[in-house]
């Protein structure tokens, strides 16, 4: 097996250039060296100038989303290995914009996550003297896969039609609001069905799936799109029915 | 907070992709994905099929034997065998997604998305008995 | 206050439609598009057809499945062509032209089938 491995890595500098260009380094590449280990050894070595996100090195804080191969991934967990002989082609994340080099901007996720309210919303909070809000198994069960999001953004990279449509709310979002949905503490889901039965919230889906695949944690994100999509599509059946609640 | 919305900030620095209107010949999910979405001409087709059927068998015998000809002819009867594939592409699409989207609690237990599954195809298996035992058998 | 658009009720046609063709089409696909010409069994009796068709629960299970299964086509076509060659200049053309279509097929239907003796 070759001990080395080339690494095209892409490259944009706004001050300098005005589309992305690739730079070339052959970096070592131990069975136990992932993408992420190429591109420090490249900046620590090779060259400094090369900027990127990560932190935890480990798949839980969701900083080092990138494209490699065509595919989003988290660099800390693709393997060079499984890319011998090569070249391994290493992208900023699709369908976001490009600050510099493999950095994009994820605002637009912020901003959408913020309107889902993923936080548990109660109409009163107990007192504290009445003490915490119990939870079975099952009842964690429920919601417990949504939970796993990292916020890593693959999803939204993977999705066409985020791409397409930026005005979509798009696969985390989605799945971080039904996390909340379906916690038994929680009391919120009437604030959160309007934002997501926006034309551009639920309903934009087209169940391509492609979310789900490329989800690092398992989290599903398309099943729960549409799950809440019968859930939505159900409550409007009722309001139009039966307004004024009854 | 309805009405639109502003997705990113407007820096003339950033670089935005575009997405190519050929996105879907770019990955093979994509394009499996489109050759899903496609299904939907053929079911179309089919009932425009159906319906024609229906007129001819109306308008008598001396409809309905034609009908039957015209549906043996090279161009009607390739149109139905492509149709029949992309209809069996449709129907294992369908049914796959099924569990991802429904999840069943039968009391406080959920139903496995494998039960899910098979009940679809004997459903599916049931219906397609029923139908021929109503045209073809007794 | 939900703003009110008419995707969810679009969408539940949709599903209904596609469980509805995912069931019977390929069955009936089977049979009269492939099997009865090719004479790999024998077509039924015009007799047969009138006989079944004439069954009122044969013709509502028909009418339900044509009508739903245009909605299910109508619903799908038009995402694809807003998504897969993005066409969204002509979005509000594309939904009068499908949905009306699935309509105009539905009445066609039901008049057909009303006609049976």
């Amino acid at each position: 097996m070759r001990d080395h491995i080339t690494l095209q890595v892409a490259r944009y500098r706004p001050e300098q250039e005005s589309e992305i260009t690739f730079d070339e380094h052959e970096v070592p590449c131990p069975k136990d060296w992932v993408v992420l280990d190429g591109l420090n050894h490249i900046k620590d070595h090779v060259d400094g100038t090369l900027s990127y996100r990560w932190s935890c090195r480990m798949g839980i804080c969701g900083s080092c989303g990138m494209t490699v191969n065509g595919e989003p991934k988290l660099t800390c967990a693709t393997f060079l290995a499984d890319y011998a002989p090569g070249p391994v082609r290493v992208e900023p994340l699709r369908n976001f914009p490009v600050i510099r080099d493999l950095i994009v901007d994820i605002d637009d996720f912020m901003r959408k996550l913020a309107r889902v309210k993923p936080w548990i919303v109660r109409q009163a909070e107990k007192p504290l003297a009445e003490g915490e809000y119990l939870q079975t198994p099952d009842e964690l069960d429920e919601y417990k896969q949504f939970s796993m999001c990292i916020n890593c953004m693959l999803c939204y990279a993977a999705c066409p039609i985020y791409g397409l449509d930026p005005k979509f709310i798009g696969p985390a979002v989605i799945a971080l609001a039904q996390r909340y949905n379906y916690d038994s503490r929680d009391e919120g889901s009437a604030d959160r069905m309007t934002v997501l039965s926006e034309h551009e919230g639920i309903w934009g889906c087209t169940f391509v799936g492609e979310c789900t695949k490329v989800c690092p944690k398992h989290v599903d994100p398309a099943g729960a799109i549409q799950r809440y999509k019968l859930t939505a599509a159900l409550d409007s059946m009722k309001s139009f029915f039966l307004p004024r609640g009854a | 907070m309805a009405g639109s919305h502003v997705y990113t900030d407007y820096h003339p620095r950033w670089l935005r992709r575009q997405v190519s209107t050929y996105w879907w010949l770019e990955k093979r999910d994509y394009f499996a994905f489109i050759l899903r979405e496609a299904t939907c001409l053929f079911v179309g087709w089919f009932v425009a099929y159906l319906l024609l059927m229906v007129k001819a068998v109306v308008g008598g015998v001396g409809s309905y034997q034609p009908f039957l000809d015209w549906s043996a002819t090279p161009w009607v009867l390739t149109l139905n065998v492509v149709s029949f594939l992309f209809m069996i592409y449709h129907a294992i699409t369908f049914f796959v997604a099924a569990p991802q989207a429904m999840v069943v609690h039968v009391g406080r237990r959920r139903v496995p998305g494998n039960l899910v599954l098979a009940g679809h195809y004997v459903a599916w298996a049931a219906v397609s008995v029923i139908v021929s035992w109503l045209l073809l058998g007794a | 206050m939900i703003k009110r658009h008419p995707e969810p009720l679009l969408w539940m046609l949709f599903s209904a439609g596609g469980v509805m063709s995912a069931m019977f089409m390929p069955i009936l696909l089977l049979l009269f598009g492939v099997a009865f010409p090719l004479g790999w069994l024998a077509a039924p009796s015009h007799e047969r057809m009138l006989l079944v068709l004439g069954n009122p629960l044969v013709g509502l299970v028909l009418f339900g499945l044509c009508a739903l299964s245009l909605f299910h086509w109508a619903h799908r076509f038009r995402h694809t062509l807003y998504d897969g060659l993005q066409i969204k200049h002509l979005n509000e053309v594309i939904a009068v032209l499908t949905y009306g279509a699935a309509i105009v097929g539905s009445v066609a239907a039901a008049y057909l089938l009303w006609q049976i003796p």
